[in-house]
């Protein structure tokens, strides 16, 4: 029992003795790629200012951070997408922070309307389709996919992915409520199989016939297309790319994002991290590690990006499609779409 | 058999009691539990009170919605996770106990190494062999030409998920009954065998009702691992009651109703565990230590290659298959993602799940002692309860944990005026406690069942001898106990090295552990990439897990 008491008391003083007087900036962040641990690391290199990281879901950094409300350590909370970073906002946990260089760097749509938050990377949510099976002008919009032509010939993850959420949102936003419900209703009708596993799965699945369109996120294709294993990256190859709405309000993007806590002790430095991330040098590192679109106007998508055809992004304000959000979510589990 | 030593027992138990009831050891023993079982209870405390407030405001649509079928997979799930890793387990701890056959002493430990895989590992590597890229489909196009056509295997439905989730979990009913057998049984068997009982018999009418405890306390894991399951059955589209609360939480941003249908989870845990435990209270385990050497028997050749057969099958299936797909994923990552900093990632996962194993095995021991030495039935109801945690699903005891720790961190830092940080939460302190309240019952399992075949009168004659409670314990009860120890200790320990929630939401700034890099790479969908982690996750499971296939098997040689 002594034994144990030392180390309960060994485990206390270490927590006590974290605290000490470098320049850092604590980041609750839910992206876990690669490239972010390089860029962070990177920004150390350039400012000399200190990136401390936890890293788990949005839902739980958001609930951590409202728990421990003006002790949190926390200076920024990254998200993976706008629903949570409106939630995070909603709770009232981040703070505004607006400086021309910021504002600059990421386009008013992509950002929010009170400067809570800012995008860091956009994601597109487009179709993967069999050339064979799938005339290229048998797709226009995310709308038509409710048609009975499809009936079985769908393929779409799990609506616990926050990307559909957001997709139905925008769909919401454009034509309604009602709408919107029987669209989710006809699709999950015309299901191939039920939900399950995640975007690649979707795409494998296109290239092995079981289905004839799959909703994907974009940056999931240009890292099939780049894997380490030749089957899949002849599957990305097998299946063609289509973005809907580009002829109307728009193909339907999300971001990745971030905003300083309400909080923050090292607010400055937060600032700091947030004109960096959405500087062109790490935009462009973003875009051609992981394929996701910057952000920042000044920066061009990676090649990947640019072989296939141009996104015209739907410009509406993702605050609104965050908002709607729980309405999506609500649908879903009313048609029964798993 | 069972009655008559269970009379005795029970008899001397209560002289026994009166004696003790003067020593002032045995207070300390149910002080210590008593104080044990508060720190346990209040983040448990957090949750359950929420099942007498209202639930949240999305209550009333999910249960219309979704709830309904998320119960009915849940307790298919649960029914053919418990049935398959019963039969599995216990037939392979049956044979490899009682028989000399080829590859015995393989499989003793090769059936347990499932265990260190983590469940949506297994999905994945599962999805890796079969789906239309996989490297079986890859491997019968080489052999037979053509591929299979779509999928040739479809593990993705309620089937799918009984077979993989049943593959990671049935070692727990294999270790923990293999130990029972491995206990005291050759005595009855060679008495059995003398009278002329069937192999078969024997097992029916001796074996199994002796492996009870051991049977369900197993089973018992695999079902509340099965319910706390959130990336497998999410990954393989079975929405279960896990998926209904983190539904409510993450979709919906209503974290009162989670905790609402988390507390309802609790307490059928509670009570499906109770009834159990009730159904059995009448008889006693507890029978004579075999001192003899135990000979193991020699089947006939037929019965030999069957057993071969049906362990290399399911060896195959549970561990070679999944390893087969990692070391294929390893190979093709290998140069992006293998660093240096894995070294470092492997000793802080081994100090951390080394740290909560030897915990956890405290304060079990600290629990099952106190019930042990002063007989009140309330002290096995709270040790019951406390060790709910592990049906609950880590992130909502990660807030149950983390309500009561953050009250307590705002008053020193009101006491200090500031000067003291987030002390309890931001370091190491609330991740050990977090752990030691969800994987007490890892812990708890396989002790109690040790010490239930041990009984109880080795441990009263040296008492009337006059020693004490606590060298009575050291110097006979655990060593007596040893291999249930060990597993205790190893069960929490390849639990810790595996799991994430808690891991995720509680540690330091900075903190990685091999868990943790595993799923950075998975959630992004780089599920090849993150078979090198997981992958060392396996290897550093090894070393204890041969560490106890020797404690085990070290009284049968």
């Amino acid at each position: 029992m002594k034994q144990l008491i030392w180390i309960l008391g060994g485990f206390l003083f270490f927590a006590a003795c974290q605290s000490d007087e470098k320049e850092v900036v604590n980041v609750y962040s839910h992206r876990h790629y690669d490239v972010d641990r390089e860029l962070m690391e990177a920004f150390t290199e350039s400012t000399g200012i200190e990136v401390q990281l936890v890293s788990a879901s949005a839902d739980e950094l958001i609930q951590k951070l409202s728990m421990e409300g003006e002790n949190s350590p926390a200076d920024i909370l990254i998200t993976v997408d706008a629903g949570r970073l409106e939630r995070a906002k909603a709770k009232g946990l981040f703070q505004p922070v607006s400086t021309p260089t910021l504002q600059r760097q990421v386009p008013r749509h992509l950002r929010d309307d009170d400067n809570h938050w800012y995008g860091l990377t956009s994601r597109a949510r487009i179709l993967a389709y069999h050339p064979n099976r799938v005339e290229r002008d048998e797709l226009s919009t995310y709308e038509a996919l409710a048609d009975d032509k499809w009936e079985g010939r769908i393929l779409a993850r799990s609506s616990s992915n926050v990307y559909n959420q957001s997709l139905l949102a925008s769909i919401i936003e454009a034509n309604g409520i009602d709408s919107a419900k029987t669209w989710a209703r006809k699709v999950k009708e015309n299901l191939a199989r039920s939900p399950q596993g995640g975007d690649r799965d979707q795409i494998k699945a296109v290239a092995a016939g079981e289905g004839d369109v799959a909703l994907v996120n974009t940056y999931y294709i240009g890292l099939m297309l780049n894997d380490k294993d030749e089957r899949v990256r002849e599957a990305a190859e097998s299946v063609e790319l289509f973005f809907p709405n580009s002829e109307g309000r728009g193909t339907h993007v999300n971001v990745s994002g971030a905003g300083v806590t309400r909080h923050a002790p090292n607010k400055e430095n937060a600032i700091a991290l947030l004109e960096y991330l959405t500087g062109e040098q790490a935009q462009s590192r973003w875009a051609s590690a992981n394929y996701e679109y910057p952000v920042n106007p000044e920066v061009t998508p990676s090649a990947v990006l640019q072989q296939w055809e141009t996104l015209n992004p739907d410009t509406v304000s993702l605050s609104v499609l965050g908002e709607k959000n729980e309405a999506a979510v609500r649908i879903f589990n009313e048609v029964g779409w798993n | 058999m069972k009655e008559g030593r269970g009379k005795n027992a029970l008899l001397s138990g209560r002289k026994g009691f009166n004696l003790r009831w003067r020593g002032s050891m045995r207070n300390y023993w149910v002080v210590l539990a008593v104080v044990l079982f508060i720190f346990i209870s209040i983040p448990l405390c957090t949750i359950v009170v929420k099942l007498f407030s209202s639930p949240g405001p999305y209550w009333d649509h999910l249960s219309e919605t979704r709830l309904p079928l998320y119960f009915y997979h849940t307790i298919l799930l649960l029914l053919g996770v418990g049935g398959l890793t019963v039969v599995i387990g216990v037939v392979t701890a049956w044979w490899v106990s009682t028989f000399e056959f080829p590859g015995r002493k393989i499989f003793e430990w090769l059936l347990i190494l499932p265990l260190s895989i983590p469940t949506y590992i297994m999905a994945y590597a599962y999805t890796g062999l079969v789906d239309s890229t996989g490297t079986l489909t890859r491997w019968s196009e080489g052999i037979f030409g053509v591929a299979p056509s779509g999928r040739w295997v479809d593990l993705m439905n309620l089937p799918g998920a009984i077979f993989i989730l049943s593959m990671s979990l049935f070692p727990y009913v294999y270790l923990i009954t293999r130990a029972s057998f491995a206990r005291q049984f050759s005595n009855f068997y060679d008495a059995a065998a003398v009278l002329g009982k069937s192999h078969t018999t024997i097992f029916f009418r001796i074996g199994l009702p002796l492996a009870r405890p051991a049977i369900a306390a197993g089973t018992a894991l695999a079902g509340m691992e099965v319910l706390n399951d959130y990336g497998a059955v999410q990954y393989l589209g079975v929405p279960t009651f896990t998926t209904g609360i983190f539904s409510a939480w993450f979709s919906l941003g209503d974290i009162t109703t989670a905790i609402y249908l988390a507390a309802i989870l609790m307490a059928f845990v509670f009570l499906l565990i109770t009834a159990e435990s009730w159904q059995r209270r009448h008889r006693k385990y507890t029978g004579e230590e075999s001192h003899h050497h135990f000979h193991r028997i020699q089947p006939r050749r037929s019965q030999k290659a069957l057993m071969t057969t049906v362990c290399g099958i399911i060896a195959a299936l549970s561990f070679g298959l999944p390893l087969v797909q990692l070391l294929y994923w390893a190979g093709l990552t290998a140069s992006s993602v293998l660093e240096i900093e894995f070294l470092g990632l492997v000793l802080s996962s081994f100090l951390l799940a080394g740290g909560a194993g030897i915990g956890v095995a405290l304060v079990a021991i600290v629990f099952l002692y106190a019930v042990r030495t002063a007989r009140r039935p309330f002290l096995s109801t709270i040790a019951r309860w406390a060790t709910m945690g592990y049906a609950i699903p880590g992130a909502i005891i990660a807030v149950g944990l983390l309500v009561p720790l953050l009250a307590v961190d705002r008053m020193l830092i009101d006491l200090s005026q500031g000067s003291w940080g987030l002390v309890l939460t931001g370091g190491f302190f609330a991740l050990m406690y977090a752990y030691i309240v969800r994987f007490l019952a890892v812990g708890y399992n396989p002790i109690e069942s040790g010490f239930k075949k041990v009984g109880t009168q080795v441990n009263e004659a040296a008492r009337t001898l006059g020693a004490n409670s606590l060298q009575v314990l050291w110097s006979i009860d655990l060593p007596l106990i040893r291999a249930s120890l060990a597993s205790s200790v190893l069960f929490v320990f390849v639990d810790v090295l595996k799991e994430l929630p808690l891991t995720l939401i509680l540690r330091p700034f900075n903190f990685d552990t091999l868990a943790t890099r595993a799923f950075d790479l998975a959630t992004n969908e780089m599920i090849a990439e993150s078979a090198i982690p997981a992958l060392v996750i396996i290897t550093t499971g090894f070393v204890p897990i041969l560490l106890l296939n020797h404690l085990i098997g070290h009284r049968n040689e």
